[in-house]
């Protein structure tokens, strides 16, 4: 019934000069989520997005719910510019919409319309107040407002606001490299940086044969359900081969300290790839005092091998607000399946929680570190997951 | 000889070539459905009615009393609820007696009858898995029904005494009205122990076609008339009404020709797998804390062995890198402490049943592959050893 898509994008034309940027971004983002389903013309004018559709309004609308940048999103009735066609139109609205009160909100950007706002609010309202008696009028706090707007191309009416999910446009703010383990955390960090507007690559240290084959493909897995809400092109997942540097690891003097190494050794991994690809910054799913390699001194230590910033955005939230997070974005059924990873094969009985500089380094001057992170880097191999 | 040993049997099996070609004509020749009343439909039922009759002779069972399922899984569904939904039993929940040990399809239903009110015993078993058939009639209770016993455990190989506890419930029978009926799990034993009806004493016994070199998709129910089953599926009237469904046919003709294998040739196999195992057993025993955990006088083709300090899944790995497939004892991540039930009935440590291993053999394999599998076994345990520290 609806023919058009209202799209709104609110924060980015907040943006000054760089504006258009942002708005072709988000343009080029919708097309790409959109290819597959069919859709007419994509058309935006006075900040704002209309989309044609091809009777699947709410297919479009769903699939609308993945692009960072979009507010919010309605389904939209065109009439003529006619009073008695506009009224018909209104009718159909209010029928398709829940609540029992109601105001009319009317602009008019084409001023030629004989009725001015007001006057169009108020002929509307009777319409509806005759022919639907459940409704009653509340300007202050009602179920819903009709909205009709007048405009050189006709008469659009809607009522229905589907709230998208916000943030800015996938890639608008830069690249970043994710490091993808397989659990819960990683992927719900790669998904808030995107919000805010990172284009994210994913990175994963696979240690074959002390993992299996099903965890890479779990990792996969996951990179496919966050490819949609990367923005257009494909999902780069690079598979870092970390099968050496673990051995190294677990042959060292420091059991204890093995996972605080083997940390600093993904970030260095990860530090590398990032110049490589133009990327700047990473991004981790760490939540501040979680396990052992996540207490602040362990963050600290860890931290120490690189210049380049990580964004952690899972710092503050606990581990249910994660959990439910990760349902949201369907990453957590993947997530809880059980295969071994890195982070389960290789725990040390006693992880030290408050690791000491002067001891990694001790630690680390016993292994070949560059040797081992240009192994690790030279046989990684990089797989292109289309959303 | 194919470059690669595969000793994970008891998860499933290639198919036989036989097989293979005793199910060719069905799939696109005599394609028949036996309900049909065409002479297409005709020759599919004649074909269902001869591999029953087979079926039984190699059994040693009446035809009319086997029944085919889509998997071993069901045919023990079918075995407990087809009791447990007669209108009495529904009304009234009974009690049964089964062990720690079983299969998950058996434990899995019992758990269920728990919820609907049934009274539920396990046979304790020893660090072998091993049962006292005698403790079975001191857990008998008048509301008992159903006992419920696995002939070769799937994941330890240990022989269960069936028949003593057949005869145990054939005595305690004799001053009954309720009569207990009395289901055996011969998924894992059939080629590789000898499995005579009539001498289980058993009214219920579950077989599975891809355990024995036939195809997956077919199993098997025997069920007499004391045991009175209903259907706990519903739909049109085949295998007696009592399990729904078009026949699998081709699926049909592979158990049957597959069992006939297994069957025909059960002494030289056993004799050949028993050389395999002991030259296994011997050669783990040179392994530095390794544990057989499967008994000496299990089936011969079942070995299940810990090697503590390495993580089950870790050796399945590394082993697969050598084109030797083996399975695990546990489950596997550390996260979700999906451990064997059965290596926890029997007592084992959380390292040996983390670092558990089972070997399921096929009488196709040779003793050098054995040897190969040792030599590799030994030198790929001390490797892991070596990285953890």
């Amino acid at each position: 019934m609806y023919p058009l898509l209202l799209v709104r994008y609110g924060e980015l034309s907040l943006k000054g000069r760089n504006r258009k940027t942002f708005e072709d971004l988000l343009l080029t983002n919708m097309r790409s989520a959109l290819t597959d389903l069919p859709h007419g013309k994509i058309t935006k004018t006075y900040g704002r997005v209309y989309l044609e559709t091809k009777d699947n309004w709410s297919e479009l609308a769903q699939r609308l719910q993945t692009v960072f940048g979009i507010v919010s999103v309605s389904p939209v009735l065109r009439r003529e510019l006619d009073l008695e066609q506009i009224k018909e139109g209104a009718s159909l609205v209010v029928q398709d919409t829940p609540g029992s009160t109601f105001k009319v909100e009317a602009r008019r950007p084409n001023k030629a319309f004989p009725l001015n706002s007001p006057e169009l609010c108020h002929a509307l309202g009777g319409h509806i107040l005759r022919n639907f008696s459940h409704l009653r009028v509340d300007v202050h706090n009602p179920d819903f407002v009709l909205n009709v707007e007048i405009r050189q191309e006709g008469a659009f009416l809607y009522s229905q606001v589907i709230p998208c999910l916000r943030g800015l446009p996938a890639g608008s703010s830069g690249k970043g490299i994710l490091l993808l383990s397989g659990g819960i955390d990683s992927p719900v960090a790669g998904f808030l940086s995107m919000k805010r507007g990172v284009k994210i690559e994913g990175l994963h240290f696979y240690s074959y044969p002390f993992t299996s084959e099903r965890s890479k493909a779990k990792v996969v897995e996951l990179a496919e359900r966050l490819a949609p809400y990367n923005g257009h092109g494909s999902f780069k997942l690079w598979i870092a081969y970390f099968t050496e540097i673990q051995k190294a690891l677990q042959k060292g003097s420091y059991p204890n300290l093995s996972i605080t190494l083997m940390r600093r050794f993904m970030l260095r991994i990860a530090s590398k790839l990032a110049e490589r690809e133009k990327a700047l910054a990473l991004i981790t799913g760490d939540s501040l005092g979680q396990v052992a390699s996540q207490t602040m001194e362990s963050i600290h230590v860890i931290n120490e091998v690189t210049n380049m910033p990580i964004f952690r955005p899972l710092i503050g939230m606990d581990k249910q607000e994660i959990i439910d997070l990760s349902v949201s974005i369907g990453t957590y059924e993947t997530s809880i399946l059980p295969y071994e990873d890195c982070c389960t094969v290789f725990v040390p009985k006693n992880p030290a929680t408050k690791p000491r500089l002067e001891q990694v380094l001790q630690a680390e001057a016993e292994l070949d570190v560059d040797g081992l992170v240009n192994e690790a880097l030279e046989k990684t191999e990089l797989l292109r997951i289309n959303n | 000889m194919r470059n690669e040993i595969y000793l994970d049997n008891s998860a499933t099996t290639p198919l036989a070539e036989e097989v293979v070609q005793a199910m060719e004509p069905y799939w696109m020749i005599q394609y028949g459905n036996p309900s049909s009343p065409h002479l297409r439909g005709v020759a599919a039922e004649n074909t269902l009615n001869s591999n029953r009759k087979q079926l039984g002779r190699l059994l040693q069972a009446e035809p009319e009393n086997l029944y085919f399922t889509a998997s071993g899984t069901e045919a023990n569904n079918l075995a407990i609820l087809g009791v447990a939904n007669s209108p009495y039993f529904r009304r009234n929940p009974g009690h049964i007696i089964t062990t720690p040990i079983e299969h998950p399809s058996v434990l899995g239903v019992v758990d269920h009858l728990q919820e609907l009110g049934w009274q539920v015993s396990y046979l304790q078993v020893d660090s072998h898995g091993h049962m006292d058939a005698q403790e079975a009639a001191s857990l008998l209770q008048p509301t008992t029904k159903i006992v419920s016993v696995m002939l070769v455990n799937n994941e330890l190989g240990t022989i269960a005494p069936v028949s003593k506890i057949g005869r145990i419930i054939e005595e305690a029978n004799k001053e009954r009205q309720h009569k207990i009926i009395f289901h055996v799990d011969a998924v894992q034993a059939l080629g590789h122990v000898p499995v005579s009806i009539p001498d289980l004493k058993a009214h219920l016994c579950s077989f599975s076609g891809h355990k024995i070199f036939g195809p997956k998709g077919i199993g098997l129910l025997y069920a007499d008339r004391q045991a009175q089953l209903r259907p706990i599926m519903f739909g049109g009237n085949q295998e007696r009404g009592l399990r729904p469904g078009t026949e699998n046919i081709p699926a049909v003709v592979g158990l049957t020709k597959a069992a006939q294998l297994v069957i025909d040739n059960l002494d030289h196999n056993t004799k050949q797998l028993r050389e395999l195992r002991t030259a296994l057993i011997e050669g783990i025993k040179t392994i530095p804390d390794s544990r057989i955990n499967s008994p000496e006088n299990g089936a011969p083709h079942l070995l299940n062995a810990s090697f503590p300090g390495v993580r089950g899944e870790v050796l399945v790995h590394f082993l697969e890198q050598k084109r030797i497939f083996v399975s695990m004892g546990a489950a596997c991540s550390s996260k979700k402490k999906g451990v064997s039930h059965v290596l926890e009935a029997i007592g084992l440590s959380q390292e040996e049943i983390l670092s558990a291993i089972r070997f399921s053999l096929a009488p196709t394999l040779t003793l050098d592959q054995i040897q190969y599998v040792v030599y590799s076994l030994k030198e790929t345990v001390e490797e892991i050893r070596n990285i953890y520290i």
